[in-house]
């Protein structure tokens, strides 16, 4: 249905990414196919199918990560706040910077401080800081960690607990300051106290920063999202509000797959 | 037992939780022979034991012919210059300079080659050419050492007289390290050659350690917007540091224990002298040149204590790179 047309899903909200005619092949296998979509700003926008559908794939088009897979190209345009991102004279790296990513499984830098994890970013990049405790300090709070860490932030970042090691990992992302926040599965390693608390974290952070969710869990969608998409064999069946997603989807497959029919 | 079968819980002093029906069926009829299992344990024991049984082995023999060098000159035998078998009085130093000062060259050169060589085989390199390109590095470890000594002569020497130490010599000249004349045969030479010889060894070993370090460092670091080469120095290096360390002490044991390509180049000459362009003489080189001429007992006796000091140092560095090694892998949470 929504596949075949070439309209993308219609959002009422201003668009803080816009894809168009979307490929992502690896080797000759198309795990994407023209996929049109508009992502909110200031939104969480969530990703759901069964394994495989290629939503992660699609969450690694929009920082450019998909091409660091050995084999990986993408085709088609991503535009962020109207300038496309697979534009020859952009430079993927700047390009990171402002679209962070946080991944399935924690992974703090294992030789880093927290407090080097933290301003990794900066260091990486080889920015200077101005004030890095302060730095470290405010975004240690946004990701309510601060509290728990602040008497050792000088011992490494894999003393922490894996929930705490995603908050950090959330936390060196935020210290960038970048616009966007990709989020590839970020509580599937986590029990669900931990998951509980990335969840809330992802509802305070859509005030500053637009929020992409890939996630294989419905119920997460369900509960932290404003939108939904529905991928299924690397098509985009749907994608609209995540409560129509869950109530009144508009393809009988979504329904099935929402519902538990299949997936 | 009765109980066992009557519950369907086994009991907790039973060493296996195995229904009662496929009991019955494991104790119907042994599979294979109980003589047959003992045997092969015990021949496979046997060749576990001869990994213990050689090297203690050697060192008990080098100990015992060593005893005469040992008695007679004590620990000066690792202080005195004087290598003169016409009089009986043996000094190892020039030769423990010699071992230490060529290995030490040929790691300074190797060192960055390999590493450099190491990142670009596990990170850098288009993927198809990673294979071949590993698999020619690794074809450099398997060309016999006897064929780099000659490759040496005829080649490497040559060219390090000709051009290289002239330039040296101008420019640095002034320095002792690199004062002489342009001999081509020398501790410089060895260095070079020893340097070839090891890069495979540090380069596969590195790259085996930097494939260990978890992609999920480097994705991190790419996701904050890191450049491929800081990506490189502030998420893989840092996590693999101490492997490498461990493959550039593999590599520098080799250097050490290395005879045949150096005793070709180094010029043989039982001095230690400041100057890389000098010739001088190694210790497995002065073991191999002057072994079937040792006509005394105590000269023997010499050349035999000589491989005890070079399998110490040997064993000393190679335990200590085992040890970096399997630190850096426990690290990275063991699957590597």
């Amino acid at each position: 249905m929504i596949d075949t047309d070439p309209q993308p899903a219609v959002v009422a909200e201003t668009t803080k990414i816009s894809v168009r005619k979307l490929n992502a092949y690896f080797d000759k296998f198309r795990a994407v196919k023209d996929i049109d979509l508009d992502i909110p700003e200031k939104r969480v926008t969530a990703m759901i199918g069964p394994s495989g559908c290629g939503k992660s794939t699609f969450l690694r088009c929009l920082n450019r990560m998909h091409e660091q897979t050995p084999g990986a190209r993408a085709e088609g345009a991503v535009t962020l706040d109207g300038i496309d991102v697979y534009d020859r004279k952009i430079d993927p790296v700047r390009l990171r910077r402002q679209v962070g990513m946080v991944f399935q499984k924690p992974n703090p830098f294992p030789t880093m401080s927290i407090r080097q994890n933290v301003l990794a970013g900066h260091t990486l990049n080889g920015l200077k800081v101005k004030a890095p405790n302060e730095v470290v300090e405010q975004t240690l709070r946004a990701v309510a960690l601060w509290d728990e860490v602040k008497d050792k932030l000088d011992q490494s970042g894999m003393s922490l607990s894996g929930g705490q090691q995603q908050r950090l990992c959330i936390a060196r992302v935020l210290a960038v300051e970048p616009e966007v926040i990709l989020l590839d599965e970020p509580c599937s390693a986590l029990d669900p106290i931990a998951t509980a608390r990335i969840e809330e974290l992802i509802d305070e952070l859509k005030e500053r920063y637009t929020l992409v969710l890939v996630t294989h869990n419905m119920q997460q969608a369900a509960r932290v999202s404003d939108y939904t998409a529905f991928f299924y064999l690397g098509d985009l069946i749907e994608f609209d509000r995540t409560e129509r997603i869950f109530t009144n989807p508009q393809v009988s497959r979504t329904e099935d797959y929402v519902t538990g029919k299949f997936g | 037992m009765s109980q066992v079968e009557e519950l369907p819980v086994p009991e907790v002093t039973s060493d296996r939780a195995t229904p009662a029906g496929s009991r019955d069926a494991m104790r119907a009829a042994p599979i294979g022979s109980p003589t047959g299992d003992r045997a092969f344990r015990g021949v496979m024991t046997l060749f576990g034991l001869t990994i213990l049984a050689v090297p203690a082995m050697m060192v008990a023999q080098l100990v015992r012919t060593s005893q005469l060098s040992l008695a007679k000159f004590g620990l000066s035998f690792l202080t005195s210059s004087t290598w003169d078998p016409v009089h009986q009085q043996f000094g190892a130093w020039p030769f423990i300079y010699g071992t230490v000062l060529s290995s030490l060259l040929a790691l300074v050169i190797a060192v960055p080659v390999s590493i450099g060589l190491a990142i670009f085989l596990s990170d850098l390199a288009p993927s198809r050419l990673r294979k071949p390109l590993g698999f020619l590095v690794e074809l450099l470890a398997a060309i016999p050492s006897v064929v780099y000594g000659f490759w040496g002569i005829f080649v490497l020497v040559p060219a390090l007289r000709e051009s290289v130490e002239p330039l040296i010599i101008k420019y640095l000249g002034s320095i002792p390290f690199f004062e002489g004349p342009p001999l081509g045969f020398g501790m410089l030479a060895a260095g070079v050659i020893l340097a070839i010889m090891i890069v495979p060894t540090i380069t596969s070993i590195t790259r085996e350690v930097l494939k260990a370090v978890p992609d999920t460092h480097r994705e991190a670091a790419i996701g904050l917007g890191a450049t491929p080469w800081d990506t490189i120095r502030y998420a893989v290096l840092p996590a693999a540091r101490s492997g490498i360390v461990g493959a550039i002490i593999l590599g520098l044991n080799r250097a050490l224990g290395e005879t045949m390509a150096v005793t070709m180049v180094i010029g043989n000459r039982p001095k230690a002298a400041a100057s890389i362009l000098a010739p001088g003489y190694s210790m497995a080189s002065v073991i191999a040149n002057e072994f079937a001429e040792a006509d005394s007992d105590l000269y023997l006796s010499a050349l035999a204590e000589m491989a005890l000091l070079l399998l110490c140092v040997a064993l000393v560095m190679n335990l200590m790179a085992r040890w970096l090694v399997a630190m850096t892998k426990n690290r990275m949470g063991g699957t590597a």
